[in-house]
């Protein structure tokens, strides 16, 4: 059940995530599997978190959350996200299999991010 | 369900200490930590309740250098033992590649390695994993307390108990002293690593 991800798979992923959302101001992006790998990770370079344990808790989290939406009869919470002074985070599911998970900072709309993340993942299913 | 980057030249692979509540499963991994200090760069992630239990999981990352040219970044995660967490259990399972089963040698606690174990086997089974093919190594845990005279499973029992069917290599081990913990980890990494080998081109 391993999965491969060639160079060139990776390579495109990796513009989208840049173009579409670090240019555009988002301090970090990481797209994951439910099992807490990490597939791409980008950042703008002025940050240093540990996305090892961050992807971890991350996939941890959303299987929680899933978990909690089915209990209620919910199939899935639409919006995945936690306000902080500073920072924020978003989660979004990509197919059924990914998490994408950015990071950003007070400077970015929630309203334009969850935009910018809905088109970057778009072109992200093509490639995975 | 290792993931190999063909970009980066790494591989992250899953491994999860899986058996009862309070068998030692946490106390393996801070002996890891403790032990790879100077190699494991950031903190050990533990979720957990206020009374030292594991509430979701216990997570470790523990880079092994180069294997064929590949960086193996190994995960080690723990899930809590305790019956009532199930379900979150299950969640920590998905995507593993190898399991270390603690058993404890205690008698008292003879039953509750064999509920874990089927346990074990079921979960597995809802991700539609074999657990006789899925590389798995036994620790019998807690050896040091026979000198504290508490009665304990000789390796014997415990072997009949749990091995017999799955015939995995097997350890008694003192997470607490630290003895064949390292033993019990490289054996895993070293049958699970051998079994993502053929991804490894
Ligand atoms: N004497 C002795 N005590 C141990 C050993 N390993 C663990 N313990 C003790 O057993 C208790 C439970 O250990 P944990 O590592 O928290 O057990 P766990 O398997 O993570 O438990 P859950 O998180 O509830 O599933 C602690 O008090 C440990 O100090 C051992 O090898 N010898
Ligand atoms: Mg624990």
């Amino acid at each position: 059940m391993d999965y491969t991800l060639g160079q060139k798979e990776l390579d495109s992923m990796e513009e989208i995530l840049q173009k579409d959302l670090i240019d555009l101001g988002v301090h970090c992006v990481f797209l994951i599997d439910m099992a807490g790998n990490i597939i791409v990770n980008l950042d703008n370079g002025d940050i240093e978190h540990d996305i090892y344990s961050l992807a971890a808790l991350a996939a941890g989290n959303f299987g929680a959350v899933s978990a909690m939406a089915r209990i209620v009869g919910e199939n899935e919470f639409s919006l995945l996200f936690h306000k902080g002074k500073k920072e924020n985070i978003h989660f979004s599911k990509v197919m059924t299999d990914f998490l994408l998970v950015t990071i950003f900072g007070r400077e970015t709309s929630l309203g334009f991010l969850r935009l910018k993340v809905a088109e970057a993942i778009k072109k992200i299913k093509v490639i995975l | 369900m290792a993931f190999v980057n063909l970009k980066k030249k790494e591989v992250q692979v899953k491994i999860v200490y899986y058996g009862p509540g309070r068998g030692g499963k946490t106390t393996n991994l801070e002996y890891i930590y403790k032990k790879f200090n100077a190699r494991i760069k950031t903190e050990m992630v533990a979720i957990k309740t206020h009374g030292d239990r594991t509430l979701f999981f216990d997570f470790l990352p523990f880079d092994i250098g180069k294997i064929k040219g590949y960086d193996v970044k190994i995960q080690l995660y723990t899930v809590p033992g305790q019956v009532k967490y199930n379900a979150t259990r299950r969640l920590v399972l998905r995507g593993v590649d190898g399991i270390v089963f603690v058993a404890d040698s205690m008698k008292v606690r003879r039953e509750k390695n064999l509920l874990s174990l089927k346990n074990l086997q079921e979960n597995l089974s809802t991700y539609k994993k074999n657990i006789f093919k899925i590389p798995m190594v036994l620790q019998y845990n807690k050896i040091d307390l026979s000198e504290h005279g508490i009665p304990l499973l000789s390796p014997e029992i415990l072997g009949k108990d749990l091995n017999t069917q799955l015939k995995a290599p097997s350890f008694e081990a003192s997470a607490l002293l630290g003895s064949n913990v390292v033993a019990t980890l490289k054996k895993s990494i070293s049958i699970t690593m051998a079994s993502l080998k053929k991804e490894l081109k």
